[in-house]
């Protein structure tokens, strides 16, 4: 069934008892052509893409919890391509494009609003970076501007600009199209449109093997029995490097807590996003008035799904001093999810070592907005078995080259 | 919060340490001598073990002094605490490495 006001009305008739399931939840067949390992946003982005782009429809996805109960429903749904390096910049701004019209591309509402980007500068350093980084986006096609404090001010009326600040603020890059989506929409929007290409969704399915003969893979072993397969691809965000070792391959990732925390809603204050890797916070108000905020990773491995708190009472340090209006608010929950980060903070799109098997991780910190460019990269590197020029730089053999993306302290937030 | 023992100091709060990720890793007698991809081994990649891991810390608001741990990366327990250049002990509990 299309979504259209028309769907509403029809079925308001009937009280909205008889919408149909939004994707089917079918038994394994015993062989796919392609199988992606992950159900979070990346891997489902993938399978649609191989579907729609590509005509590859005997796919699964095997997730091993359920859609939407990872890190796509546990990040803070800021949307952005504003990246130092040309690389980069390349593949974010494709996946923004693709955000732009993705509602519509899958008939689903991802509620992507482009309220606008701010990342703040606190010193001199920060505002020469800002300024450099505004120069470098505009060359590569990604629209940016660099607003003073004054500018920031009338953008962002709540924030703080006294000079008596700890870290005051003397600038900030804006980029317009910027902004927040709807997280669990989006895997629920991928998941659904790649079902209609008949795409099969396999949740409670654990790969705790992957199969191979000779340097060429055949398939995985999964909670729910041996699976053959063409292909593979790896799309497992902080369970990167388990996911791979049952391929013998070593990866250059390291797991680290990421937390968010949420308020209790409030009233609309703060239309736009505001971020800053000096005071290291980010800030935006849900649609429920929620203020969302996080901030860097936990310093140390982990693959438990939650930090310390003390990381949570830095950023809230750094927040009240941006928004001291916020003093009073409660927060209402914190979380944490497990990012992988690469030693560069660039994300690996690659073929690997081993025939038939490829692989997608280490988005670090920042994986929610390449979601759409991800999955488009990625599922033409799996159908022609060589990647989309966007993602040859992204490949696994750079640390062997040295051809390293290195976005630490260039990706305008720290990591 | 961590609560990490350091060996000179005793048990005190992670805020007063640094990570220093994965122990055990020997910088290579003669570098020249290695192709890329041992040199990139060495250099990049890492176990990243889910369950028992061992890593360094450094007591940086403390006493300054670098030292290894044995922790699980699910639970966050703390299994063992160990000097640099020291072995890393034998453990039965804090699952697989």
């Amino acid at each position: 069934m299309k979504y259209s006001i028309f769907s509403i009305a029809r079925n308001a008739l009937t009280h909205h008892k008889n919408w149909p399931q939004q994707w089917r939840s079918p038994e394994p067949k015993p062989e796919y052509d392609v199988i992606v390992i992950g159900g979070g946003g990346h891997g489902l982005a993938t399978a649609y893409y191989l579907a729609k782009e590509h005509g590859i429809t005997n796919v699964a996805v095997l997730e091993k919890g359920w859609l939407g109960g990872g890190n796509t429903a546990r990040n803070t749904t800021i949307v952005r391509s504003n990246y130092l390096w040309d690389e980069s910049a390349a593949i974010y701004d494709k996946s923004l494009q693709l955000w732009e019209g993705l509602s519509q591309d899958i008939n689903y509402n991802v509620m992507l609003s482009q309220r606008g980007v701010l990342n703040l500068a606190h010193n001199l350093g920060d505002v020469r970076e800002g300024v450099r980084r505004v120069n470098a986006n505009r060359l590569n096609g990604v629209d940016a501007e660099w607003l003073d404090a004054d500018g920031v001010k009338e953008f962002c009326p709540i924030i703080n600009i006294s000079k008596e600040a700890r870290h005051p603020v003397l600038g900030a890059t804006l980029q317009r199209r910027g902004g927040v989506a709807r997280h669990d929409s989006v895997a629920w929007g991928y998941a659904r449109a790649a079902d209609a290409r008949g795409v099969d969704i396999l949740q409670n399915c654990e790969v705790t093997g992957i199969l191979r003969d000779g340097g060429k893979v055949t398939g995985v072993q999964t909670s729910r029995g041996t699976i053959k397969a063409k292909k593979v691809a790896i799309v497992t965000a902080g369970h990167s490097s388990v996911v791979a070792a049952m391929a013998d391959i070593r990866m250059p990732v390291e797991s680290h807590p990421l937390q968010a925390l949420v308020s209790e809603p409030i009233k609309p204050v703060i239309d736009c996003v505001v971020m800053s890797g000096a005071v290291h916070v980010y800030v935006s108000q849900s649609d429920k008035g929620e203020l969302v905020m996080g901030a860097g990773v936990d310093s140390y491995n982990s693959y438990g799904q939650r930090g310390s708190f003390h990381v949570i009472e830095h950023q809230l340090g750094a927040c009240l001093e941006l928004f001291p209006i916020f003093s009073r608010v409660r927060m209402m929950r914190s979380w944490g999810g497990i990012v992988d980060v690469c030693p560069d903070a660039s994300p690996i799109i690659s073929k690997t070592p081993v025939d038939g098997l490829y692989v997608n991780c280490g988005w670090g910190t920042g994986g929610f907005k390449a979601t759409p460019g991800s999955g488009w990269a990625f599922a033409h590197t799996i159908a022609r078995d060589e990647p989309h020029k966007l993602n040859a730089p992204f490949s696994l053999d750079r640390f062997t080259t040295g051809a390293l993306i290195d976005e630490h302290g260039a990706a305008a937030v720290a990591h | 919060m961590l609560n990490i023992e350091c060996p000179w100091c005793g048990e005190r709060h992670e805020t007063e340490f640094h990570y220093g990720g994965e122990a055990h890793i020997a910088r290579p007698e003669s570098p020249e001598a290695l192709s890329d991809e041992e040199w990139a081994d060495f250099l990049f990649m890492r176990k990243n073990s889910k369950g028992l891991f061992f890593e360094r810390w450094c007591h940086s608001n403390g006493c300054r002094r670098w030292f290894n741990v044995a922790r699980n990366t699910v639970t966050h327990e703390i299994v063992a605490v160990y000097k640099m250049g020291e072995k890393p002990p034998s453990l039965v509990k804090g699952g697989k490495s």
